[in-house]
Formats: C-alpha cells, sequence, structure tokens
C-alpha cells in the first residue's frame, strides 16, 4: 500500500524525568511502550491498554495522561514524568513514603498509576475529603483491592503536606 | 481477546499541522484516503486498537495554537483542542454552565479528562456522550471548517445517527460557541450509569428559565435512549409558560416516553431506560428549578441518581 511505502521514522524531542532525549518513533508506536521497551522505565505499568484501569498514568506537563492511549509521537516537544522521575536521589516522593507507611502497596502494579494521579489530586485539592479522594482516583483500579490502605496514604500524604 | 491493546497494529503516516491553515489543507488532500483527525484520542485509539479502522492518515490538531483557548467574555467559546479538566477550572462554567459542569465531571476519570476534548465528544458522535445533553440545552453551535468554507451548525442538528455527523470528510469541529446563559436560569446533569466512571445507561440535561414562578424557557435533553441525543420538545411545551409545581413536574415527566426511542444494549434495557427516564426527568427539573433561585449554583445537595 502506498502509505507503508512512506512510512518513515518520526524523531521527537522530549523531556523525560528532567533529562532531553531525542529519539526515532514509529508513527504508531505508543507512549508506553517507548517507556518500557526503548527506554527500560519499566515502572509504567500497561494494565488495560484502553484507558480503563490508570496503570499507564505518566504526567505529560505534569498533568496524569494515559500512556497507552498516548502516540508517542505526540510528546514531541513535551515533559515526562514516570514513577522512576519522583525521588530525588534516595531520597522517595513523600507520596512513595506514605503508600509504605500504610502498606498501600500489595502486589504493586497499580502502585505507579496510584501514587502519580494521588500526587496530582494534592496539587489541586490540599486537603480532600474521603469521597473526594475515592471520586478523584476513580480511574486506577487495584486488583489486590487494597482501596483502604491507600486512602489511608493519601490523607497522611495530604495532612503531613499541610504541616 | 482477539485483539491486543498493548500496540497499535496498523502503521499509518502521522502528520503533525501547526496552524488550522495547515491541517485544513492537508485534510482536503486526504479526504478520500481515510484521514483521521486526533485530538485527546481517548476513543480514537481505542477504536484504533480494538475494531478494524481503516486509517491511512492520522493528523494530529493538539499542537494548533489557534485551536487551543476557552474564551468566557461573551458566553462561551471553546476550542477544539482544548481539554475537558479545562473547563472544569473556569468559574463561569461552574457557576453558569452547571450542567455542564456535570456531565464534564460525570466522565471517565481525571487522567482521561486531562486529554479529551470537547470536540472530541461531540465528534466521536456517541449517542452516550456526557458533554452533549448540556451543550444542546445550553443552544451551542459548532464551527465546522474546511480548506473551502466556514459553516456553523447547531449541535442538535450535527448528529444523524450513532458515530455519524453532518460532517465532511474534509471539514472539522475548530470550536464550539455557547450563547451567553440568561438571567434566573438553573440547569441539572444527571447520570444513570453502573460505576461513576462507566459510560451512561441515560443521561439527562435540564435547562429552566424562571420568571415569578412561572417557567419561561425550558430545554430538556436526553442522551443514550435514542440514536442521537434527543430534544423532548413536547415535554419542553408542558412546562413552559407555566407556573412550576411538584404536580406539574411529575406529571409532565410521565409524558416522556413518547419522545424517546431507546434500545436494549449490554448497558440497559429498553424497559428500564423508558421507566429511569421519567424518574431521572423529575430529579433534574427540581434540581434545575431550585438553582434558579441563585446563583450559587451547588447550594442543594446531589440530585440523586
Amino acid at each position: 500500500m502506498e502509505v507503508s511505502d512512506t512510512l518513515k521514522k518520526i524523531p521527537i524531542k522530549f523531556t523525560i524525568n528532567g533529562q532531553q532525549k531525542e529519539v526515532y518513533v514509529q508513527s504508531n508506536d505508543l507512549l508506553i511502550n517507548l517507556l518500557k521497551d526503548e527506554l527500560y522505565l519499566t515502572g509504567t505499568k500497561y494494565g488495560c491498554g484502553i484507558g480503563e484501569c490508570g496503570a499507564c498514568t505518566v504526567f505529560l506537563n505534569d498533568e496524569p495522561v494515559l500512556a497507552c492511549l498516548t502516540l508517542a509521537a505526540t510528546v514531541d516537544g513535551k515533559e515526562i514524568t514516570t514513577i522512576e522521575g519522583l525521588a530525588k536521589g534516595n531520597e522517595l516522593h513523600p507520596m512513595q513514603v506514605a503508600f509504605l507507611k500504610n502498606a498501600a502497596v500489595q502486589c504493586g502494579f497499580c502502585t505507579p498509576g496510584m501514587i502519580l494521579t494521588a500526587i496530582a489530586l494534592l496539587k489541586e485539592n490540599p486537603d480532600p475529603t474521603e469521597e473526594e479522594i475515592r471520586d478523584y482516583m476513580r480511574g486506577n483500579i487495584c486488583r489486590c483491592t487494597g482501596y483502604t490502605q491507600i486512602i489511608k496514604a493519601i490523607k497522611e500524604c495530604a495532612s503531613n503536606q499541610r504541616s | 481477546m482477539q485483539f491486543n491493546t498493548r500496540i497499535l497494529a496498523h502503521k499509518f503516516e502521522y502528520l503533525a499541522p501547526k496552524t488550522l491553515t495547515e491541517a485544513l489543507d492537508l485534510l482536503s488532500k486526504y479526504q478520500d484516503k481515510n484521514i483521521k483527525v486526533l485530538a485527546g484520542g481517548t476513543d480514537l485509539l481505542v477504536k484504533m486498537k480494538t475494531i478494524a479502522m481503516n486509517v491511512d492518515y492520522l493528523m494530529n490538531i493538539k499542537d494548533i495554537p489557534e485551536l487551543n483557548f476557552i474564551d468566557t467574555a461573551e458566553g462561551l467559546i471553546i476550542g477544539a483542542t482544548i481539554p475537558l479538566t479545562y473547563l472544569l477550572r473556569e468559574d463561569k462554567v461552574r457557576t453558569e454552565y452547571t450542567a455542564l459542569y456535570e456531565g464534564i465531571q460525570s466522565i471517565a476519570a481525571p487522567a482521561i479528562r486531562n486529554m479529551a476534548t470537547v470536540a472530541g465528544n461531540i465528534g466521536n458522535a456517541s449517542p452516550a456522550a456526557d458533554t452533549v445533553p448540556p451543550l444542546i440545552a445550553f443552544g451551542a453551535k459548532v464551527i465546522i471548517e474546511s480548506k473551502q468554507s466556514k459553516r456553523t451548525a447547531l449541535l442538535e442538528e450535527l448528529f444523524t445517527g450513532p458515530g455519524k455527523t453532518i460532517l465532511n470528510p474534509d471539514e472539522l469541529i475548530s470550536r464550539i460557541e455557547v450563547p451567553e446563559v440568561k438571567s434566573n436560569t438553573g440547569s441539572a446533569f444527571l447520570k444513570n450509569s453502573r460505576v461513576k466512571a462507566d459510560l451512561a445507561k441515560i443521561n439527562i440535561a435540564v435547562s429552566l428559565q424562571r420568571n415569578g414562578q412561572n417557567c419561561e424557557n425550558c430545554k430538556i435533553v436526553f442522551g443514550a435512549v435514542a440514536a442521537t441525543a434527543v430534544r423532548a420538545r413536547k415535554t419542553e411545551k408542558l412546562l413552559e409558560g407555566h407556573i412550576i409545581t411538584e404536580e406539574l413536574i411529575t406529571q409532565t415527566a410521565k409524558e416522556v416516553s413518547s419522545e424517546i426511542k431507546p434500545i436494549n444494549d449490554i448497558r440497559s434495557t429498553a424497559e428500564y431506560r423508558i421507566l429511569m427516564s421519567r424518574e431521572m426527568l423529575c430529579d433534574a427539573l427540581k434540581l434545575a428549578w431550585a438553582r434558579t433561585n441563585s446563583k450559587n449554583l451547588f447550594d442543594s445537595q446531589d440530585g440523586g441518581e
């Protein structure tokens, strides 16, 4: 077909966890696979692939988006942060600490997406009620059903942040 | 599962215009060659993964600055690439276009709302789209542009069936224009869905303008109960010019079943949809009516479900 003959690699430049990167991608490459397979940032998880589970959540220009529904080519010129970009050296992000302290991690598969979404929540609403936490986190699914601890962790992180 | 949602299996040529003119040129050039417009991608990419969809050219419009704006100076003008989240951050949307605010809030989850656009929700033409009933209730118009022409259509006249609109292959929605909300108007959006992040079994938007105890203007729009979003015009007429009482609302809501044509599908049955439409209409009317009293539209509790 005419189209496949003209397929070419697309050069993109973007910032990933604070570092400038220049890579070539195919038109149909997804951001999630660029992160995991090319950049070896395996913290971002592939869950459902259709935008229902939140496991592939990353920050695009500081706002959570789903890497499974983002074309790699579209992040040209943008800034991406993954779970790997949260810690400063050996010092974990306060939300990561809160998740650990509250045993909010069981199998861990939903955790990167949960933590990123929770950070975005506290940025918008530093003192959320349980109802508001549940509502904001509704696109992040935990198959271990560890929601109670996850909500506890987010509350604790919020109250630490405020004090 | 037969399909693989980890990858996009089909190859296509990626187009990334930086201006609207350039985008319209490309649409015109490839209009016969399976070109698709990519904005948020939250529906399009799912479709490309899960159904055999011929896409030879994919045009990303997200980096076109002219389409990336909200203007609240007069009414509400929404550029084609504005993410849903941005509208939730506008005070005017929350206080004046309340039904639209509630419709957007009911959509999926924050990450999806950071990607998805109003123009995409419209262009996708799902009968269950949550921004569509509120926008119709507020009298929204859609600006449709091609290389050769620019036209305006009422949103309620845009849809011709599920997934179908009056748009030609060389046209795109460049913005949505919503008129100023008249004074003494209250609105409400309600949605019936299995869980909060799910698509609507039924959704409804109501906008009422009050004059004393009278209802001066009324718009009632249902989603997911017909092939397109529908206005319940006969029911509107039963309220307009009348003194609003609880009895009138209950009586009127019974009439609505003649105006909708729901189907049985995976989300619900036609029978359930008819019965629930009445109840939701009652709730939405009462809530919207209560809101005509004050500018602070979030004084009453959730409108029930």
